[in-house]
């Protein structure tokens, strides 16, 4: 693992990627910060932070649309695999190099509410917990790109596909707040992302059967309790979906509340993602 | 060292490995041969571990590569057919990172790179970057890769293709020494590298092994016949009623000829016998002047062909399903004939 994390934060300092990485989340840190807190002379750090949230969407797919991608397409992937390492170690070296060239920068973001502090009263806790709430949202969005990187041997579209499914995050609150709130329409919606959680299903075993009873296990208990408990339907897509969201979740992070519940449904998007890219290297070797 | 029990692996419907078992002992040159598409490098990245079989088990060195994949790992130096080589580092980082990835100790991880640097030549380049580097010296930075972490076994996936005739030799030669230390297994459709390296060879054609034998019980296959070459300056009759008189040809077989006036044959003769002193009194008689007389002393090349065009038959009545495998193998025998040219036939 230590061999593959090494490796890794090599290539990222030696090519350009890691460097326009950092300057780029650096410099838009930089001018949001200075808009903000110096022109407009606010005391949070929450504008700033949510708005460099936005910018993962285009930095994110750069940093990780190689990861391993470029692996599969030189075929070193086959080495790897061919050395005594675990998938998992070579899926974690990977993404932990990737974590640290996030966390160069935001440990210089760490310094802001220090100087900040020098021309008026910085409330800390709020500032660093709105700055922990940028890096965990970059882990998940990382592991997310990550992923996405192992379906394809192309950089080219693992990067078009990560920056399609990041600017979907970043508007699912939009959209969820389009959705009606009464039960029918909620109900419609749970069946539809069933089935999409099937076909995920069906595509990752390579088993149409295991997709089918993973439809069944979801649409049928569904069917019941909207036949049987239908008000509880009121607004629940529109719950869960908020609940999913990450953008969602590090909004409300960074409000200045410490939701520790945000927290860990961040860290877990992020290992679930993981997992899931260990298990697509797997597949790969057995298919 | 390896032993190989019944693996079979299948790509959808297609049967890439039908199958197999073999067993590898330790301290030999071995030779995986097979025309392209034969089955070579999925056999040696199951070896590995890269690939998973769909059934049969593969043990190294005692360790299921399967089950327990990491110490089984251990004693396998792999190169795959395309050097799996990061071109953003120098030869130096790259071993330093693979050693590191063997789990060589700490301390042991600048000595072993030296050491295979020292072996493959490498110094002198060590600190260019990949990139930079020609196809020899990537193909060497490669094969001392494997080398690192002590394996016992180094398995090199057609090491010498695409590399210039001068490189060719050296990487052979590099392969030789290796012979010395460890246990190499080597694949390649060319034959002249294989008689050149190896003292045993596995033939495999279609997903299945063909031959197991070492090299000189298989040149002793071959039979009894070399092959002759003639083209002479005369009618097709006038040559051969002046043949027939010429004891150990066995058989003869006439060739369309270059030539305007020239009847050309290929004959097959005795090896025991050489009748190319007779034939050439024979013509010299009936004054025909022979333009070209060659004699192509069989070797494992007869051997190879004879082996991969029985299993031909074999499967010459089987379904739909092999066809695709009929495509490849046509495509396939240009290149080999060319290979078989250069290297292999010692013309006399």
């Amino acid at each position: 693992m230590i061999a593959v994390f090494t490796r890794e934060l090599k290539s990222y300092m030696n090519n350009m990627t890691g460097h326009v990485f950092i300057a780029f989340l650096l410099l838009f840190f930089g001018v949001c910060v200075t808009v903000y807190n110096l022109f407009l002379g606010m005391a949070s750090f929450r504008f700033a932070v949510e708005i460099t949230g936005i910018a993962f969407l285009v930095i994110v797919p750069i940093i990780t649309m190689r990861s391993l991608a470029k692996d599969r397409a030189n075929l070193t992937d086959n080495h790897l695999f061919s050395l005594p390492l675990k998938v998992s170690e070579i899926i974690i070296g990977k993404f932990l190099a990737t974590a640290l060239v996030l966390l160069i920068p935001t440990g210089v973001m760490m310094l802001y509410p220090l100087i900040l502090s020098a021309y008026g009263t910085m409330h800390y806790a709020s500032s660093y917990s709105a700055i922990l709430s940028l890096f965990l949202l970059g882990l998940a969005l990382i592991s997310i790109g990550m992923f996405i990187s192992s379906l394809t041997e192309s950089q080219v579209i693992a990067a078009v596909i990560s920056f399609g499914t990041l600017l979907f995050l970043l508007i699912l609150p939009l959209l969820i707040a389009l959705v009606p709130k009464d039960a029918l329409v909620s109900f419609l919606c749970l069946v539809a992302l069933s089935f999409i959680l099937a076909a995920i299903v069906w595509k990752l075993t390579q088993s149409i059967n295991a997709g089918m009873i993973a439809a069944v296990l979801q649409v049928v208990p569904l069917c019941a309790l909207y036949y049987f408990k239908k008000p509880m339907f009121e607004g629940l897509f529109h719950k869960i979906m908020t609940g999913l969201s990450l953008y969602d979740r590090f909004y409300a992070l960074n409000s200045g509340v410490f939701d520790i519940g945000s927290v860990v449904y961040l860290l877990s998007v992020t290992v679930f993602f993981l997992f899931i890219s260990v298990q697509s290297l797997e597949t790969r070797r057995w298919s | 060292m390896i032993e190989v029990r019944n693996l079979t692996k299948r790509y959808g419907d297609n049967l890439a490995l039908d199958n197999i078992s073999f067993s590898i002992s330790s301290g030999k040159v071995y030779g995986l041969l097979g025309p392209n598409g034969a089955g070579k490098t999925t056999t040696m990245n199951i070896i590995t571990g890269c690939l998973a079989a769909t059934t049969g088990s593969v043990t190294v060195g005692g360790h299921d590569i399967f089950e327990e994949p990491l110490p089984a790992k251990r004693h396998i130096g792999y190169l795959p057919e395309v050097p799996p080589l990061y071109t953003d580092m120098t030869p130096f980082e790259y071993l330093g990172f693979v050693a590191m990835a063997k789990r060589v100790e700490y301390e042991a991880v600048l000595r072993q790179v030296r050491e295979v640097m020292e072996v493959t030549q490498l110094e002198e380049v060590r600190d260019r970057l990949i990139r930079n580097l020609s196809k020899g010296y990537r193909q060497r930075v490669g094969i001392a890769q494997t080398m690192l972490g002590n394996p016992d076994v180094i398995i090199l996936d057609e090491p010498t293709v695409g590399l210039d005739p001068k490189q060719i030799i050296e990487i052979r030669d590099l392969i030789r020494r290796l012979g010395e230390m460890k246990t190499v297994i080597l694949s390649s459709h060319i034959l002249a590298e294989v008689t050149e390296v190896c003292e045993r060879v596995l033939i495999i054609h279609r997903g299945k092994i063909v031959a197991d034998d070492s090299l000189e019980n298989l040149n002793c296959l071959a039979g009894g016949a070399n092959r002759l070459h003639i083209a002479v300056k005369a009618g097709e009759s006038v040559v051969l009623s002046a043949l027939e008189g010429v004891p150990g040809i066995l058989e003869y077989e006439v060739l369309k000829s270059g030539e305007a006036g020239a009847c050309e044959l290929m004959l097959s003769v005795d090896k025991s016998a050489d009748p190319r002193e007779a034939i050439f009194f024979a013509m010299a008689d009936r004054r025909c002047p022979i333009i070209t007389m060659e004699l192509k002393k069989s070797t494992l090349e007869s051997v190879f062909l004879s082996l991969t065009a029985d299993a031909a038959d074999e499967y010459a009545g089987a379904d739909s399903e092999d066809e695709d495998y009929d495509d490849d193998d046509d495509d396939n025998v240009d290149d080999d004939d060319d290979e078989f040219d250069m290297g292999e036939e010692e013309d006399e």
